[in-house]
């Protein structure tokens, strides 16, 4: 089913492309801990990619490489075809990887459109004095952001709260709205950290809807962090196992499922 | 209307005007606060700073001049020209914003992470150093600082209350511009941070240094932009206060008196920073017309400090500040 260069074609009868992202034997210490063993995996793009383990794997810690929170002591990542040399966590977004938080990153203080919008900070080029002037392009620039912003707001269904001061809201929503943010930057690859953390049934059914319908109507490249095994399994195309920081299974779900190390490290565990 | 109230008035419109330039003081300190977490102590030093280069730029100083002499024997003192002081106040800009990109460069880009209190210890030294540099720079002694900005008794509110009253007011023209002057830069600030791209950015850094990260805003740059801003601030500062009192050392000590403006209005509000500068402006002039006497005077010396503590045990968030909430 895997083919090295030309993608494949998922069980649903989606098309996946090529290669975006691959991280090539990523090594990541903290003193003398070691996060990150040589792992290597790729993204491919218009896939949905998960990394599960058991607390400590080192999930977090690779989707922090990826986004340029930790920089690795040793490995390469690739990114669309080229070698990325080391660099800032806002240089990696401005290159069109956003993501989310574990902990919810947003902008508690301005409402939920102010904290959408800052997704959108990178599409805008007009110079300080032409906004203060509030002429011609950046007036331009302004009405064309919105527009692409609240066609993001109606997707996610969160219309109703355009106005809210973000702390006000109801811990699923404040998970929404971040994903907003992320899908407002139009990225190339869309990072989900444990987006259903801390979720009842039904946020995450309605979390697990918005990241298919995502991936579906603008063929967003996604690759997630998850504990819930069961969505993972339903969500993603292709699964990396991780466990003491090193890669003990990779390929699609059931794959994964049979594999008898991930089995005995994990599903095992948690299923017994 | 009685006599009293009369001149009771008149304090209270004088006081207004003192506490405009509090809270352009104050104005600058809760800037920096909101973005970085940084009780800035140098914000004072950093109007005396601007105050001083701008004077030395329009009268056409030779910048380290005692140095420049005393390594090459010479003695130059003046370039023998005058800068206009639009041009001036412009350069003088310049000044504030390199400034602004050799603190976040030199110290502050060191510490981000650190406790709050080393951040204040490194202002501290700043300010210092600041002062210093100011001294090497320009050298020490008291300056007059005159841009174009009208001063003295303003005639018509002077005559018209006369008209009216059979008292006539004195109020500064100074001050009134120094009102108008301070509305404005606060409108345009607000503007600023409301409906501009830079502005946005800030306030996403202000909030969520992480949460800014990810989509895709350097911190390094808006700390720059921030500090700049707040220098633009210490120069519209430096030049009421040095208009009005002459450009001198002691005009670092009012930073002092923007601290109790602070506890009032909140550290990170600006318009708490405004309130809380009238407040202190009314509150110390009215104190001293009406029981000033009565205990010997002098009490504009002290009164903002007694009012900042009462507040500090019945409301320590100040008017406007975050509410803090300790969760359990």
């Amino acid at each position: 089913m895997l083919d090295a260069s030309e993608g494949y074609i998922t069980e649903d009868g989606r098309k996946i492309g090529g290669v975006v992202m691959e991280m090539k034997n990523i090594t990541l210490r903290f003193g003398g801990v070691v996060a990150i063993k040589d792992i290597s995996f790729d993204i491919r793009e218009g896939e949905i990619r998960a990394i599960i383990g058991p607390n400590g794997a080192g999930k977090s810690s690779m989707l922090n490489v990826i986004s340029g929170f930790y920089v690795p002591q040793e490995g390469e990542v690739w990114f669309h075809g080229k070698k990325r040399p080391a660099m800032r966590p806002y240089e990696v977004a401005r290159q069109g990887i956003a993501r989310t938080f574990q902990n919810i990153a947003l902008f508690e203080g301005m409402s939920v459109l102010d904290n959408v919008m800052t997704g959108r900070l990178n599409f805008m080029s007009a110079g300080l004095l032409s906004q203060s002037i509030w002429r011609g392009k950046a007036e331009r620039e302004e009405v064309e952001n919105r527009e692409a912003v609240e066609k993001i707001i109606d997707f996610l269904e969160i219309q109703h709260i355009r106005k809210t001061p973000v702390s006000r809201l109801p811990y699923g929503l404040k998970k929404r709205v971040e994903l907003a943010r992320a899908l407002a930057a139009e990225p190339k690859l869309l990072l989900l950290d444990e987006p259903m953390a801390g979720m009842n049934v039904e946020e995450k059914e309605d979390m697990s809807r918005f990241i298919l319908d995502v991936n579906d109507e603008f063929g967003t490249t996604i690759a997630l962090i998850e504990h819930d095994m069961g969505v993972v399994m339903d969500l993603s195309d292709r699964v990396v196992v991780m466990d003491y920081g090193k890669k003990i299974g990779d390929g699609t779900p059931d794959e994964v499922r049979n594999n008898q190390e991930v089995i005995d490290a994990y599903l095992g565990v948690a299923h017994d | 209307m009685s006599d009293q109230l009369i001149f009771a008035t008149e304090v209270i419109l004088n006081g207004l005007m003192a506490g405009v330039l509090y809270a352009l003081v104050a104005l600058g300190f809760v800037l920096i606060y909101k973005a970085s977490g940084i009780f800035n102590y140098a914000q004072g030093v950093m109007a005396l700073f601007a105050a001083m280069t701008l004077v030395g730029i329009m009268n056409g100083q030779v910048p380290f001049a005692h140095l420049i002499n005393a390594i090459f024997g010479a003695h130059i003192t003046h370039f023998g020209w005058n800068v206009p002081a639009l041009l001036a106040i412009i350069l003088t800009m310049g000044v504030m914003v390199l400034l602004a990109w050799a603190v976040q460069q030199f110290v502050m880009r060191h510490l981000v992470g650190q406790e709050p209190i080393i951040l204040f210890m490194a202002t501290i030294g700043l300010a210092y150093f600041l002062e210093g540099v100011a001294d090497l720079m320009w050298g020490s002694e008291i300056k007059t600082l005159d841009v174009g900005l009208p001063q003295g008794l303003n005639v018509w509110i002077d005559d018209t209350t006369y008209g009216i009253l059979g008292y006539g007011f004195f109020i500064d023209n100074l001050d009134i511009v120094a009102t108008v002057i301070a509305a404005l830069l606060v409108a345009a600030l607000v503007a600023f941070s409301q409906y501009t791209k830079q502005g946005r950015a800030m306030r996403a850094v202000a909030d969520d240094h992480q949460a800014a990260l990810s989509v895709g805003i350097s911190l390094n740059f808006i700390w720059v932009l921030v500090w700049s801003v707040a220098g633009f601030v210490a120069l519209v500062a430096g030049i009421m206060w040095g208009t009005k009192s002459g450009v001198q050392f002691s005009l670092s000590l009012i930073a002092l008196k923007a601290l109790p403006v602070l506890m009032l209005g909140g550290f990170t509000s600006i318009p708490g920073a405004i309130v809380g500068g009238l407040i202190i402006g009314v509150g110390e002039k009215l104190f001293e017309f009406a029981i000033g006497p009565l205990v010997g005077g002098a009490t504009e010396n002290w009164f903002a400090y007694v009012l900042a503590l009462i507040f500090l045990v019945f409301r320590p968030q100040g008017l406007f500040g975050e509410k803090i909430i300790e969760r359990v």
